[in-house]
């Protein structure tokens, strides 16, 4: 699988031949059915983007509801019960599906894997064109369920069956619940397609001297992220497919015998844990999906913006892996409450903790790479270093949900949502700024504007801690998740204040939203024009002309010399030397 | 830029931290036999991951505040890193976590690996779209049948988990929509789910566990202290699921023989 350096050639040829396509010609072909890795990079991107203002708008909504319950909203009107657990389930979905697994991997991922391997394309352009507009109609077919009769599904993001499996256990459970899992299959199909791609370029495209451990930490990152893909989507698609099966067909895969309001289903013999099992086994490295991407970037734009190379490469080459690894052994953790037997509970228990340790090396790299180094505080780098913070808020309430015994009372609440949204959301999301502020330049051929982008962070970094640490304390109380109203149980009444709190911190961080949504727009027809490298950085990126022509190196193929990290390199003539530099051995 | 950061890093720190040790949110007041090891064990793990947030973060905003670039700042040290450190808190970290793993997996086993003792009292918990019902076996000691074609929320509690009034064993059982339990005795749960997944949630007694349609999953827990306490459902069920509540009453056993009787005389 590994190649040395000298295997470059051979495969270099036979990639030469494959992309061969010419520059398009026509408006459709260059932007909309593009076969260029770039601009399929920039689709997904501005889908994400759009996704996520969807997901915002709708979380706005769920924590307008929650202090306001009576509240008569413009477009909406009035919230019912059950329109809040549409909502949530709609913005759970959209978040996890169409933001985080997209923008990451699917924008930054497209786009920069090509380049920073020194390739002219991704290995299979038409499938890659495919796999985008597969996942524009999955994004196109879930917000059709809002419209149909009975509206989104209320079964949240887990979908678990029964509930998610009966037309009559509620609103929503109809049409909209049929949609909302066709959808899902559709963007695993879509997902798997990319993963392919991203696996088989980063094995056989990159240029001469790119060894896998010259590869950048993002590449690493992309290429960790396709394989759990590859593995993770292929079994929720079928999970979509039984669950299709026992609504529409009168399967039993996740049906035993069930009554509702009085009404003996058909149903006998199936088993709900069966659908949580295929869930979380491709739920929990859909965590990872999620993360990696950010610690790949988080790990870049540190050393880049130390000006050190980055503490312990092979260390975090090694963690990430053991992250994916041990990712598709710990999925178990989110059903210690579940019925399932209480001795698998222990080895899950035990597997999770073990996962707390790669996570804790990097960390302890990235403060390492800080240490001792020249700090650039440019926008990328406030995400980045925002990213860290994140990671470790969010990282350390995980120790106590991977211990079954504080399961007991923590499973099910806002400790959890605090948790994960602390370190799958917003760490992601940081991850995802940090990488839009540091290759906007190269993408756009401008630079972003820095004054906007540091009130972006300020408020950003200080809302999302003033949303979600509370959330913590709230569970702890024993506050479960998924409550529409809060009057109903007499020991929530104390935490409304708390709830309100967070709701406030919720507008402001969604109103410094709008700066960075323009600073995008304004920066991209007004911002100052980008040099081919303005970070003074080493990736084969930066090599290249901003933005990057059609076959991203102008004919020629770059060949490497050096890691990807070479900053403060002693006797350098400048503080970096590039990967195409001669060796650093050779130049003094 | 790097002193702002650094004041925002740390004030974000000790302002979390403030409010886990002041707590005035804090885990309810405990009143089971196995909530001390628990709270114990939270404790103990909240102090440890605690002591890591804040030199994780202080040395996060210490860092890019004192290696800020400056015109006198010396050039950034060249270092690829050291294997020595990363082996050091690769064995630290594993040695942390899974000790803390294996002190709290003892109370776990003893809550969920024993079966409940001879002495404890048969419940069975039934969730429902959106009522909890509890059934006692009665003198008999046996729970009847039940039927899902006999299930019928509207007309109440026994009729709504379908019991089977044919069986000699159903004749003396009692449901109801309050719980009630004797103090310090071991309750024997046996928890249902008729239409989709609940989750039978006290927090007082530190107790949680799914009801699942087609098992019967079986618990226990033991109240150690008189009061009411309620019950929440923490496994999203439905439109109803916020209002999905009951009430747990905790009585002398004395008091819990003579509602007993009650119920059984009503039912007569």
């Amino acid at each position: 699988m590994a190649r040395g350096a000298g295997g470059g050639e051979t495969i270099m040829a036979t990639s030469e031949v494959v992309h061969a396509h010419a520059a398009p010609q026509g408006f459709i072909r260059k932007y909309i059915f593009s076969l260029d890795h770039k601009v399929i990079g920039i689709q997904y991107f501005f889908l994400a983007l759009t996704a996520v203002w969807v997901g915002m708008i709708l979380s706005l909504f769920m924590r307008i509801h929650l202090i306001w319950p009576d509240a008569n909203l413009p477009l909406i009107g009035h919230i019912q019960p059950e329109a809040y657990l549409s909502l949530l389930t709609m913005h759970g979905t959209i978040m996890v599906f169409f933001v985080l697994t997209t923008a990451p991997q699917g924008g930054f991922g497209n786009y920069f894997l090509p380049i920073q391997i020194g390739a002219p394309d991704m290995a299979f352009p038409v499938l890659n064109m495919l796999s985008f507009w597969t996942t524009f109609v999955a994004m196109v077919v879930m917000l059709a369920s809002f419209f149909v009769a009975g509206g989104a599904p209320l079964h949240g993001w887990t979908g678990y069956p029964p509930l998610s499996a009966i037309q009559s256990a509620g609103p929503g459970e109809g049409l909209g619940a049929d949609l909302w899992i066709t959808s899902i299959a559709i963007f695993c199909a879509a997902s798997l397609m990319g993963a392919l791609n991203f696996i088989t370029t980063t094995l056989d495209l990159r240029a001469k001297g790119m060894t896998l451990m010259r590869m950048p930490l993002t590449v690493w990152s992309w290429f960790i992220t396709a394989i759990l893909g590859l593995l993770a989507f292929g079994v929720l698609l079928s999970a979509g497919i039984l669950l299709l099966m026992d609504r529409n067909l009168g399967t039993s895969f996740f049906l035993p015998t069930i009554v509702v309001n009085g009404q003996l289903l058909g149903h006998k013999g199936g088993s709900p844990l069966l659908w949580q099992h295929l869930f979380w086994f491709f739920g929990h490295p859909e965590v990872y999906i999620a993360i990696l991407p950010g610690m790949g970037v988080a790990s870049q734009v540190l050393s880049t913006f130390s000006r050190k190379p980055i503490f312990g490469y092979r260390a975090m080459v090694y963690a990430m892996l053991a992250i994916g690894f041990l990712g598709f052994m710990v999925w178990g953790h989110h059903m210690f409450m579940s019925g399932m037997s209480p001795y698998s509970a222990f080895a899950f228990s035990l597997l999770t903790m073990a996962i707390g340790v790669p996570s804790a090396i990097k960390t302890f790299n990235w403060l390492g790479t800080l240490y001792k180094g020249r700090v650039r505080f440019f926008t990328p780098m406030l995400f980045a270093i925002g990213f860290v913070s994140l990671f470790v808020s969010g990282g350390l309430s995980g120790p106590f949900l991977a211990q079954p015994t504080l399961d007991i009372p923590l499973h099910d609440t806002y400790f959890v949502v605090g948790h994960f949204h602390l370190i799958m959301g917003v760490a992601a999301i940081f991850g995802i700024f940090a990488a839009t502020y540091y290759w906007f330049p190269k993408m756009f051929g401008r630079m972003m504007s820095e004054p906007m982008g540091k009130i972006h962070f300020w408020i950003t970094f200080i809302g999302t801690y003033a949303i979600f640490m509370p959330m913590h304390y709230l569970g702890m109380a024993g506050h479960p998740r998924r409550y529409s109203q809060l009057t109903e149980l007499a020991y929530l009444h104390a935490l409304i204040p708390v709830q309100r709190f967070m709701t406030y911190a919720a507008f402001i961080t969604i109103g410094a939203q709008l700066i960075f949504v323009f600073n995008l727009f304004w920066s991209m027809f007004k911002g100052a024009k980008a040099s081919d490298n303005p970070w003074d950085a080493t990736t084969l990126e930066w090599t290249t002309a901003t933005p990057p022509p059609h076959d991203n190196f102008g004919g020629h193929t770059p060949v490497v010399h050096n890691g990807p990290y070479e900053y403060g390199v002693p006797g350098a003539t400048r503080d970096f030397v590039m990967q195409t530099d001669p060796a650093i051995g050779a130049s003094h | 830029m790097g002193l702002a950061l650094l004041a925002v890093i740390w004030l974000i720190t000790f302002v979390s931290t403030y409010f886990f040790i002041w707590h005035p949110w804090w885990l309810p007041a405990g009143a089971s036999a196995a909530a001390a090891g628990i709270d114990h064990q939270f404790t103990f793990t909240y102090i440890v991951m605690g002591i890591v947030f804040v030199l994780a973060q202080c040395s996060l905003g210490l860092f890019v505040w004192m290696y800020r670039e400056r015109k006198s700042s010396p050039p950034a040290d060249y270092s690829h890193g050291n294997t020595t450190m990363e082996v050091v808190w690769t064995v630290l970290t594993a040695v942390l976590f899974v000790g803390m793993n294996l002190m709290g997996s003892k109370i776990w086993a003893a809550e969920r690996f024993a079966p409940a003792g001879d002495s404890a009292i048969p419940v069975e918990v039934t969730g429902m779209q959106f009522a909890w019902y509890f059934r006692y076996a009665g003198a008999d000691g046996k729970f009847g049948l039940t039927n899902p074609k006999l299930m019928d929320p509207s007309s109440g509690s026994e009729a709504a988990i379908g019991l089977d009034s044919n069986d000699p064993a159903s004749k003396d059982d009692v449901v109801t929509g309050t719980m009630m339990l004797p103090v310090n005795r071991q309750v024997d749960l046996t928890l249902r789910a008729v239409d989709v997944i609940h989750s039978f949630f006290v927090p007082n007694m530190r107790f949680k566990q799914d009801a699942v349609p087609g098992l019967a999953i079986h618990m226990h827990f033991t109240p150690t202290q008189v009061g009411d306490y309620e019950i929440a459902c923490a496994e999203l069920c439905g439109l109803g699921h916020y209002k999905m509540h009951g009430m747990l009453k905790v009585v002398s056993q004395e008091d819990f023989d003579k509602w007993l009787a009650a119920r059984e005389a009503e039912k007569q």
